[in-house]
């Protein structure tokens, strides 16, 4: 049987990206399983491409590997692990592991089959033109009839950045710090004396107290 | 062209590795994030099969979603974990009990 160009593509990227799933979850060193997440999530992109999702598949690479998968790096290596401990239960829970696994793709295989998704049953739609723009049949959705879902999503985001920021701030004693508060609060007569010098020669001034 | 099936299968593997990798490292917080991470991965997947296989862009706008979330939750998440890590220098699930749940 000879493989179409888009099916040997499908294959090649679908095995690399359950190799990289497997070092994720196996990896003894959390850094390389960060770079093995990066892998998965490059070769996730390339797939989605192959769905014509272009506009999902390039903000996966620009959020995901870009931002998230940084933050991840930076969080593991702040961390002085101790790896050997977090190992311990491994090879203890791998046969339950492999088994629910196994109990599981068994499962799904069975009722996502080609009996009930295969060729026949969803044809496989045909490729779009070159003038067919994905972001923009993406926008036209997502700003018409997902509007206030894409508002929520933005205040989620807004929520994120202010408890991740409020969780990691530690206020550390005997550290001078600004209060812009105090700061913005400060009249003139707490900051200036005005001093009225007596005219005349500079020597005998400043006497009175 | 690549079935649905195949897309749907893949998904589903890669789901189930996501779960073992939370059978095998349960004590390992920050490990347990990123087979959370894969399992969004697998249904995003499905989903964008399923946008490309039936037509719809709805599909897609749930995983901009979807990716979203995930983004907040991977923040917050390892922000939870650095705090955690600060009082009680680990990161071992087990060490978790002080609510004593």
């Amino acid at each position: 049987m000879a493989l179409s160009f888009q099916e040997f593509l499908f294959y090649a990227f679908g095995a690399v990206l359950l190799a990289a799933a497997l070092g994720v979850v196996t990896a003894r060193n959390p850094v390389h399983a960060v770079l093995f997440l990066v892998l998965a999530f490059f070769t996730s992109a390339a797939l989605w491409l192959l769905m014509e999702a272009e506009f999902l598949a390039l903000t996966l690479v620009l959020v995901y590997v870009g931002a998230v998968m940084v933050l991840f790096l930076f969080v593991v290596m702040m961390l002085d692990i101790d790896l050997a401990a977090l190992r311990a239960g491994f090879a203890r829970h791998l046969p339950l592991g492999l088994l629910v696994a196994a109990v599981i793709v068994w499962e799904m295989v069975s009722v996502l089959g080609p009996a009930r998704f295969g060729p026949q049953r969803m044809e496989p739609p045909p490729p779009h033109g070159a003038g067919y723009s994905n972001t923009k049949a993406l926008g036209e959705t997502l700003y018409t009839e997902h509007l206030y879902a894409f508002e929520i999503a933005a205040l989620i985001l807004l929520v994120a950045i202010v408890a991740a920021i409020a969780l990691t701030l530690r206020r550390r004693p005997g550290v001078r710090r600004q209060d812009p508060a105090r700061q913005v609060r400060v009249r003139r007569r707490e900051r200036v004396r005005l001093v009225r010098l007596p005219p005349g020669g500079g020597d005998a001034a400043g006497e009175g107290g | 062209m690549v079935p649905l099936s195949h897309y749907l299968i893949l998904g589903a593997v890669l789901f189930c590795i996501a779960v073992a990798g939370v059978f095998l490292n349960r004590k390992n917080v920050i490990v347990l994030l990123m087979a959370i991470e894969l399992m969004l991965l697998a249904v995003n997947t499905n989903f964008v099969a399923f946008a490309r296989y039936l037509g719809d862009t709805t599909g897609q706008v749930f995983v901009f979603f979807v990716l979203t979330v995930a983004a907040a939750e991977a923040a917050i998440g390892l922000a939870i974990l650095v705090v955690l890590f600060r009082n009680r220098g680990s990161i071992n699930v087990d060490d978790m009990d002080r609510m004593r749940g």
